[in-house]
């Protein structure tokens, strides 16, 4: 069961190129055009697919800039007057849900960090009789549909008098993020070799002390490569904001998703909406992104 | 020790206590009692809102509950009498066929075309930076966001149709709200106990289409790593043998890239099976629920019939459990040989 977050492993040497996600850093990088008809061939290739990927992303972008005029008659057509005047609509409807959202992410990605964090300290650096199998048995929970739990949780939160609050979110998020953070904190650990914690052992410090001298400060890649894939999941989570939140914990999925009403549907704020959610998820992306491809490989099991 | 997303360096494998390495640290039976205690709390807590939490699930499912606010914990007469129902219900069958269908396109669209994106993009000479940064691009977006980015595309009166209409096709599809079945199997008559077409529903293409491009850069990351781990030496062996580039990559890199492939397929399987939100911003249940899913079926009955709701949630988690459990497993059985 390995993640291989490649970048968060203190092992490894500081590259002289910088590394990039998908740890492809092996040759250096050569910015050489095209040697052969074959390698314009190649970059053609990525060229256009990439341009193909991005239809949706300009589609997004220039709806949302289409302003009060309303959307374009056709999709793809760039808007004769862009404003942002759309922007205004979705940030009234959103803001309030945005906030919501920035208060559930936040504490439940910084909890179920820490969990993880001391979970898989202990699993990386003193199995016992079956951590193991009992670590396979916690990871199921990362995979399992959570409409087949729906129903309990529900009732568990209204015992507690916590249904439809933010409060409760956070609790839900927290308890369903223990075994991915789990097994990112376990595999970065791992790395991490044990002489440290041998030495620190035989100048009797204890499992604890061990942890907060040793394992804390040489932690933050695996809490940043955990963090960003908890805030993202977290961020974007739809169903338990759908189904355990009230109207006033909604967070900003499920307020952008009422945005599409049941008769029409105003495109341009639609869409702005559409940015105004994806904006922060994206930026961590693209500022963190070696860290975020971490995260991404953190389910791959061996 | 082969690693399906090879990024260095290769983790050290936990030794259970029997076999002592040098890399561990040697711990007495008391450290390894107190580790234990540290991690029972979150294993506690994890085995009561996962498996506990599932029996709770299952119990309804076979019980007479259907209002939340009213709950009737007796069994349901005869036992599992629900399911009985709910499998000869049109709306279930429609939900199964969607699904198996949703799964087949997607995981061919994505998987295939991560691993041609990454072919491509690991050999290409200028920015592979920026074209990897591209394709992984809509992962970081929430299935919300991606629903309704092509739900517009999409749109009927304004979206692709508009292309198809000014190259001469007159009467382009409604997309998600068209009712046609591609290659229809059989015809039901309502009378039997099919009730669907089996076919391919072209109001879910639009649908898979988007899931597709969401994740094709989860593919094409986990097939980069893959590339990355393949030694240089190997491919230089073959070209010095004589090899062409299709021999080399039909016999070295695609062997090379077969626990990137099982990676991708379970988790997007997974991904797949449990699709929701993506549904649920695109299209809702759709005519004659032709877009229809698990997932939001189970969101329906929840107002109305706790019973429902819980059997289709069990039947959902079984066919993710078949696909998950045997790769975790697998891993874990990995793990006890290294």
């Amino acid at each position: 069961m390995a993640v291989e977050t490649l970048e968060a492993s203190p092992s490894q040497p500081t590259p002289a190129t910088r590394r990039r996600p998908g740890g492809l850093a092996r040759k250096p990088r050569s910015w050489s055009l095209p040697k052969s008809l074959g390698g314009w061939i190649v970059l053609a290739v990525c060229a256009i697919a990439t341009l193909g990927m991005l239809v949706p992303v300009y589609v997004i972008i220039t709806t949302a800039l289409s302003g009060s005029t309303g959307a374009p008659n056709f999709f793809l057509a760039f808007p004769d007057a862009p404003s942002l005047d759309a922007f205004k609509g979705a940030w009234t409807k959103l803001h309030g849900s945005l906030i919501n959202s920035l208060q559930i992410t936040i504490p439940a990605a910084l909890i179920s960090c820490l969990l993880g964090s001391i979970n898989g300290y202990v699993l990386a650096k003193f199995p016992f009789r079956g951590s193991n199998a009992l670590f396979t048995v916690l990871l199921v929970g990362m995979f399992i549909p959570f409409q087949a739990v729906i129903i309990p949780v529900f009732q568990f939160l209204n015992m507690l008098h916590l249904q439809g609050s933010i409060f409760g979110l956070i609790v839900v998020h927290v308890i369903y993020g223990i075994p991915i953070t789990t097994l990112i904190f376990r595999n970065y650990y791992e790395g991490i070799p044990s002489a440290i914690v041998e030495a620190a052992s035989i100048d009797g410090a204890g499992i604890w002390k061990t942890y907060l001298r040793v394992m804390i400060p040489l932690s933050a890649p695996g809490f940043v490569v955990a963090g960003i894939f908890q805030c993202t999941n977290i961020w974007n989570d739809f169903l338990f904001g759908f189904i355990l939140a009230s109207p006033a914990a909604w967070p900003a999925t499920v307020t952008l998703n009422n945005l599409i009403g049941t008769t029409t549907v105003d495109y341009s704020e639609l869409m702005a909406g559409a940015v105004l959610v994806a904006l922060p998820t994206v930026v961590l992306y693209l500022v963190l992104g070696k860290f975020f491809v971490g995260g991404l490989t953190a389910g791959a099991v061996k | 020790m082969t690693t399906s997303t090879a990024l260095p360096p290769a983790p050290v494998p936990p030794v259970s206590p029997g076999q002592r390495s040098k890399k561990q640290v040697p711990h007495n039976v008391r450290t390894s009692r107190r580790a234990a205690w540290i991690f029972a709390p979150s294993l506690l807590v994890s085995f009561v809102f996962v498996y506990v939490f599932i029996g709770i699930t299952v119990y309804i499912s076979l019980s007479n509950w259907k209002i939340g606010t009213s709950p009737d914990l007796t069994l349901r007469q005869p036992f599992g009498g629900t399911y009985g129902e709910i499998i000869q219900e049109q709306r279930f069958q429609a939900d199964i066929r969607n699904v198996v269908i949703f799964t087949i396109i997607f995981l061919v669209l994505a998987i295939f075309g991560g691993l041609i994106a990454a072919l491509f993009i690991h050999h290409v000479s200028v920015g592979k930076g920026l074209f990897r940064t591209v394709f992984l691009l809509p992962y970081a977006l929430s299935f919300i966001v991606t629903g309704v980015a092509w739900r517009w595309i999409f749109s009927p009166s304004t979206g692709v149709n508009e292309i198809l209409r000014s190259i001469g096709i007159e009467n382009p599809p409604g997309w998600t709200t068209d009712t046609t079945i591609l290659g229809a199997l059989n015809d039901p008559s309502g009378t039997d106990f099919l009730k669907v077409q089996f076919g391919i529903p072209v109001a879910l293409l639009p649908i898979i289409f988007a899931a597709a491009w969401q994740l094709v850069g989860f593919a094409m990351a986990m097939y980069l790593a893959g590339l990355a781990s393949i030694p240089e030496e190997h491919l230089e062996a073959a070209s010095v043998d004589g090899a062409n580039t299709w021999q080399r990559l039909r016999h070295i890199v695609l062997p090379q890239l077969w626990p990137s492939t099982i990676t991708c397929f379970v988790l997007l399987l997974h991904v797949a099976l449990k699709i929701f939100d993506l549904v649920v911003a695109m299209s809702g249940s759709g005519p004659g629920f032709v877009t229809d899913v698990p997932g939001i079926y189970i969101y329906n009955y929840l107002t109305s019939r706790y019973d429902k709701a819980s059997a289709m949630a069990i039947i959902l988690l079984l066919l993710t459990l078949a696909v998950i459990v045997p790769y975790l497993i697998r891993g874990y059985r990995k793990e006890r040989k290294a």
